[in-house]
Formats: C-alpha cells, structure tokens, sequence
C-alpha cells in the first residue's frame, strides 16, 4: 500500500508540489489526469527519489515504511517501479545485460541469490514473448534507437521482470500506436495482482478503457483536486481542465 | 544517512587502497647496489652470465643515454626520477634462472597462486574448458618458471625468457633485437637497453600457428626495484600467434619505476595479436606511490600482408607514458590498436598509438576509450603518418572520452601526416560524461551508483572488450568494476 502524505515539494525556489494526499490500497490501480505542466511528473520522480527537488513537507511511505530517506536503488529493490514518460539511451548495453543486472542487483538488495541464467533466460523469453518483443532487440543497446512505441514496450517488459509490488507509469500510453496500446496494457493487465498498486499517469481516457482503474484522480497545479471512479475521466474528456483551474486556490 | 550512501562512503574511503594485488612477498632477494653506473650494466651482464657482444651491446646503449634528456612533451607532472635512488637489479635468492615447475620456490608459485596465474601444467590441463595457456613469469628482475615449454617445441616454437634466449639463440637475438625499436630510440627505451633485466622471447617459425595462447606474467616485489623488461617476438612467414601481457605489483609508498621495451616482427602473412591487461599499483588515493610506466612498444610489418594488433586495458600505475604503434612496411600489411584506459584517483595516462604507413595499400584501425574518474588526467595522443609511396593508405580512428564526475580532465591529441594525395584517413572523437539521467535510470531498476557506473563504463567500451581473447574478457570487466570503486559520490 501506498501512502503520500501532503506532499510539497520545490524546485529552485519554486513550488510545483503543493500539498500532495494520495493513498494506492494493494491490489488498486488509480489514475492520475491533468494539465500539461501541473506536475504529474515531478511526482512520480520524487517517489522515485530522483535528486534535485526540495522536499518542504510531507512523507511517502510504501508498505508502512517512509521512503524519502531512502536511495532511489533502495526504492526499488523495496518494489517501487517507474515506467519512464522519456526511457533513457544506454548505450553499449544490450537490453539483456541490463535486465539481468537489474534483477541481480535488485535480488542481492534483498539477500536473495542471483538468478541462474537458463532460468533468466526463460524468464525474459517469456515476458519478451508476451509483449511482442522480438530477440534482436533483446541484443540492441537498451532504447538506443528504439522507436517511441519500442522504449515503452522495453519499460514494460522490465516492469514484468522486476515485479515490483507499486509500479508508476507516467504517459506510458503516448507515442503508442493502436496495436502497440493495446499489446502494452494486456502487458500492464497481466501484472495486475492483489498484491500490486499501480498509479498510471495520462493525458488520455482511451487509456483508461483498456487498463480499467479504480479510482481516478484530476491533478491541478501541484496537487489533487478532485478524486472519483473511472465515469470522472470519460467528464474530464467532455469537459476540460477548465472547471478546475484555481478552484482550489 | 541512508544505508546505500554510506555504504559508498566507505568504499570510498578504502578507495584505491583496496589495490587486490597488494600483498608482498617475503623472499631473500639478491639485489644489485643502489643507482646506475657502467658497474652496474656490467653486474647485471654478468649475474646472467651473458656473453661478450651482449655487454658491448648494454655499455654502448649506457654511454647513449648519458648524453639524452628525459622528454617533457607528454602532458605529466612528477618529480623529476632520481635514477641513483633505484636498485637495478633484483632477483628472488632461490631462483637465480628459469627451472622446471618443481625447482621452483613454494613462495613464489604461492604469489602466482593468489594472482590467479596458473603455473602449474597440471592445474591449468584439468582446467574445464581445456584452453591452454603457455606463461612466463617474470618476478622483479627475473624469469622465474617458463611453463608448456616442451609442447611448444614440439612444433618448433621456442618460448623462453629473453636471457636464455640470449644465450641459446643469439643468431636470433642478434638479428632482432633492436631492430623495430633503435637503441636510441628514446630515453627510456635507451635505458632499457643498457639495464633490462628479463622478459620473454618467442619465435614461430614458418607456417606455424600457435596452437595455445602465450602470455607473461610481470611482478614488482621489491622496494625501490625498477623493472626493465624486455621482450622480443618474431613471427616468421604464414604465422599466427597472440600473446597476453599481465602486470602488478604490491602497494609502495614509493614510486618504482617500469620502462619496458616490447618489439614484434611480423614476416610476410604474419599475425601477431599483443594483448595487455596493465594493472601495476596506482598509487594511494591522494596520489603518493604507485608505478611510473614508461613503456615503449612498436610493431614492425615487415612482410607483405602481415598484421599486427594491439589491444591494451590500461587500469594502473600512477603514470602511464605509452604508445604501442605499428611500422606499416609491407604492402598490404595492417595495424590495430584497440585501447581501454581508465584513469581514478591521482592517475596520468598519457597513451596512444603510432601508426606508420611505409608500404603500398596498407590500412589501420584505432579505437581508443578513455574513461577519467576522480582527479586524474587521461589524454590520447595518436601519430597517423603515410609516407611518399603509401598509395592508398587508409586509417580510421575512433577516440572516445567519457568523463566521471567534475575534477577530472580527457584530452584528445591527433597528429596526422599525409605525404601523398591518395590516402584516406577518418577521424572520430566524442567526449561525454556519465548524466544523471543514466545514473537515476539505473539506480531507478535497482542498481546502485558504483554498479550503474560499473554498467555504463562497460557499454562505453565493449567495441573495445570484445577485441579481447575470451579469458581475459571477464576479468577484464572485473578490473574496471575494481577501478573505479570510489569513483562516484
Ligand atoms: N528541474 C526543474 N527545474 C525547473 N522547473 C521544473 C523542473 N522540473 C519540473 N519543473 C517545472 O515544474 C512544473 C511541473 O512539471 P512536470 O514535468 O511535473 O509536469 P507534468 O504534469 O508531468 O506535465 P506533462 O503533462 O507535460 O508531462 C513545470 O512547470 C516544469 O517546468
Ligand atoms: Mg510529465
């Protein structure tokens, strides 16, 4: 389960989180919509732990334990996944080196053994299989010259592979054409588990139709505004922004 | 403080001193006295019991060198060496020469033993994968144990210690020896001439290709102790071989001093492949101690159609001063250098390679990766030249630098020389820095910082790993990991 507790954070000065609450019971999948700019992003990051933002008030905590002390590879390896809005190139690194030094890593934070690498292997075809990811892009350099659509089928298939118990998907769905939108959330769809909270970050309903969430939650100039089940995205869609601007200032 | 932090703190504050290989040995050793002079060129032709026109050859190289200064062109700053302040010439008590694998010291095979260096035959054919590695091991200033001897003079390849094959293949020595690398070459190799001490011969003759892989071994033991190798290997006509060069030494306070010299011969359709894991103690991590490595290394392509191919993983030493290059003089001949040079710490590596194109139609290849952590300065500095017949001399060069953290300086030098219009030579160069958007990215799927960088180093410079013979590609991975520990933070 997860827990923010108004959440403020700046940068530079500037204030973009503005008193975040939000709590993702397992087995909960929310969403969050809102305004380019209103800092959907910046949120996830700081749940991530990405240096660089000034966090003024405010706790997050995962499973009962208050995660912003913590390494951003502690995070993870606690079961905090984030499906990157823009993956990273790395280069030189074939996608299936990094999987496996990912889940090494991960597995040592834990204590537990490194994987065999039959049992990798097995493990990654599989995952690979049912997200439509062919081999040789297995080999390539990890999202060097993927297309857009190829760097979020690649986020997703390390979502699978880490297993991770709270996944964040921020703007997973764009860039994606029908096919590949479909092939991404049977991927997402798969993963869902009483054990597991998801929080997807979107500018689109038709997302939200293929992976169906249950609460849904409109974000407004650093904080949530408004919060309700998947009919209030379909009135986001008819409606607009507009109602929310400043209503809570 | 979170746990992950100073997990890395502390790793920092070991730093460099978790050096792996710096443990001593304690033996007997019999030493020449203190400093340089004709006496001692004259000690150390006797001790290995040399003949005549080998001590002519040493005297002459000494009388040079008084009359050379030491080159100040590279970009480096140490004191200047105090060359009576170095013993010479230092040999363990027990093993004077090269003996059979059972003559050999407990002691010493019990050093080779904790590098991870097989010595013993036995150990190495009940090894799973039955890749045979034939090694020579050089301890301070001599070869102490030459192993798969006897099977490779089953097919008339000859792999000894250079002083042996003085004495037992002078005609060889006396042909070869100085020929791609003039005894006047440069300072250091003139010192070489005059003091070097021990390395290893190899000789393939026509038609042969080695059928194992031949390496040597190098360890500095003693304090104070230069170590001045020498090392010769002709490949005659339809040859091929590839040789593997390790070095450590243990951690000193003091600065020693490595000046190698390294010549190859390669006759017509000759390959040589000369691989080097250079890991001599680094210096502490505010810089005091640590190897000076002057080292000059030059490949001579004879024959027509031959190739010579360096590959080099530079990970230690407080100073590196190296340029491994190939005489382009056959037609149709090749060169390659393929470089990986990491620099932590205090560390300056000043290193690159020197292609010549002499002969018609001759082409080279140069990659070079310089990873520069800490405060340390890496700077590649390369030589492409064609000559007037060169027709159609071809190079492409690719030089990397990625730099980790702020303190830290990557340089490119290139010179290049045209002497005809019909030659084509590219020219690549990047510098990049580690951003924090890879190290949150990785740090993002559960790795921590000295892994993510670990990872992304070794993506930096694969097109260079996989120029590795497999035995070495795995520890090599293990050996930048090792160097860069601290690097981050
Ligand atoms: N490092 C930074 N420095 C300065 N301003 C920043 C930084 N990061 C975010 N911001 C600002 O914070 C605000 C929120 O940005 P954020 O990326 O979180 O928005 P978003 O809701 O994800 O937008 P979009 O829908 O376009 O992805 C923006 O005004 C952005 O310019
Ligand atoms: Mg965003």
């Amino acid at each position: 389960m997860l827990e923010i507790r108004d959440l403020h954070v700046s940068v530079e000065d500037k204030e973009i989180l503005k008193g975040v609450n939000l709590v993702i019971p397992k087995g909960e999948i929310h969403a969050i919509m809102g305004r380019n700019g209103s800092g959907k992003s910046t949120l996830s990051y700081v749940m991530a732990g990405k240096s660089g933002y000034e966090i003024t008030k405010g706790e997050i905590i995962l499973d009962g334990v208050n995660i912003l002390d913590m390494e951003p590879n502690e995070r993870a390896s606690a079961g905090l996944f984030l499906a990157f809005q823009y993956p990273i190139e790395i280069p030189g690194v074939a996608t299936m080196t990094f999987l496996k030094a990912a889940m090494n890593a991960q597995r040592k934070a834990r204590g537990e053994e490194e994987l065999s690498t039959p049992d990798f292997m097995r493990e990654v075809k599989q995952a690979a299989k049912m997200l439509e990811i062919d081999n040789k892009m297995l080999k390539r350099a990890l999202n060097v010259g993927f297309s857009g659509g190829e760097k979020k089928r690649a986020e997703i298939l390390q979502m699978a592979l880490l297993k991770p118990k709270m996944c964040v998907f921020d703007e997973t769905d764009s860039g994606l054409d029908i096919d590949a939108l479909r092939i991404v959330s049977q991927g997402v769809n798969a993963l869902r588990d009483a054990n597991r909270s998801m929080l997807v970050i979107t500018h689109y309903q038709r997302l939200l139709n293929y992976i169906i969430p249950d609460v849904v939650h409109v974000f407004s100039n650093g904080k949530i505004v408004k919060s309700g089940d998947k009919s209030l995205a379909l009135e986001l869609e008819e409606k607009g922004y507009a109602q929310y601007d400043e209503s809570a200032a | 403080m979170p746990a992950v932090k100073e997990t890395i703190d502390q790793v920092k504050e070991i730093d460099l001193e978790k050096y792996k290989y710096g443990f001593e040995t304690d033996i007997k050793s019999d030493k020449a006295p203190k400093g340089l002079s004709e006496d001692i060129v004259r000690f150390i032709s006797a001790k290995k019991d040399e003949p005549e026109w080998m001590l002519e050859w040493r005297l002459d190289a000494y009388k040079r060198w008084l009359t050379m200064d030491e080159p100040d062109w590279a970009k480096l700053d140490y004191p200047k060496i105090d060359f009576n302040d170095i013993y010479f010439y230092s040999a363990p008590k027990s093993t004077p020469g090269p003996k059979s694998l059972d003559e050999v010291d407990p002691d010493l095979l019990e050093t080779y033993k904790k590098l991870g260096i097989p010595l013993s035959e036995q150990a190495v054919l009940a090894g799973v994968e039955g890749a045979k590695i034939a090694v020579d091991a050089v301890f301070d200033s001599v070869s102490v144990v030459t192993t798969f001897r006897e099977e490779l003079a089953k097919s008339g390849i000859i792999f000894c210690s250079i002083s042996e094959a003085i004495k037992e293949h002078p005609d060889l020595i006396k042909k070869y020896l100085g020929s791609v690398v003039p005894v006047t070459d440069n300072y250091y190799s003139t010192l070489n001439c005059a003091v070097f001490t021990d390395g290893s011969f190899v000789y393939i003759p026509k038609g042969v290709r080695c059928p194992m892989e031949l390496s040597t071994y190098f360890r500095i033991n003693e304090k104070n102790t230069g170590q001045f190798e020498r090392t010769l290997i002709i490949a005659e006509e339809d040859t091929y071989v590839s040789y593997l060069e390790g070095c450590t030494a243990p951690m000193r306070d003091e600065n020693q001093l490595h000046a190698a010299v390294v010549e190859l011969v390669a006759l017509e359709n000759a390959e040589i492949k000369y691989s080097t894991v250079q890991n001599w103690y680094p210096g502490n991590k505010e810089g005091v101690g640590g190897i000076y490595n002057f080292v000059t290394k030059r490949g001579d392509c004879r024959g027509d159609n031959s190739k010579i191919s360096w590959t080099q993983v530079e990970t230690g030493s407080a100073i590196t001063w190296k340029y491994p290059s190939c005489i382009l003089r056959g037609d149709g001949s090749r060169g390659e250098f393929y470089s990986i040079a990491i620099s932590n710490g205090y560390q300056q590596i000043d290193s690159g390679t020197k292609m010549i194109h002499l002969g018609k139609n001759t082409s080279s290849k140069v990659i070079a990766k310089g990873i520069a952590a800490g405060f340390s300065d890496n700077t590649y500095r390369g030589l492409i030249s064609a000559h007037k017949k060169a027709k159609n001399a071809r190079n492409f060069t690719q030089c990397d630098s990625l730099l980790i953290g702020d303190k830290c300086g990557a340089h490119t030098i290139p010179y290049i020389e045209a002497k005809n219009s019909s030659v084509i030579f590219e020219h690549e160069a990047t510098t990049s820095k580690i951003s924090d958007e890879q190290m949150f990215y990785c740090q993002q799927r559960g790795l921590n910082e000295e892994e993510a960088v670990a990872l992304i180093v070794n993506g930096f410079v694969r097109d260079v790993l996989q120029h590795l013979p497999m035995e070495f590609m795995v520890e090599t991975q293990k050996l930048i990991n090792i160097s860069l520990e601290g690097s981050v933070g």
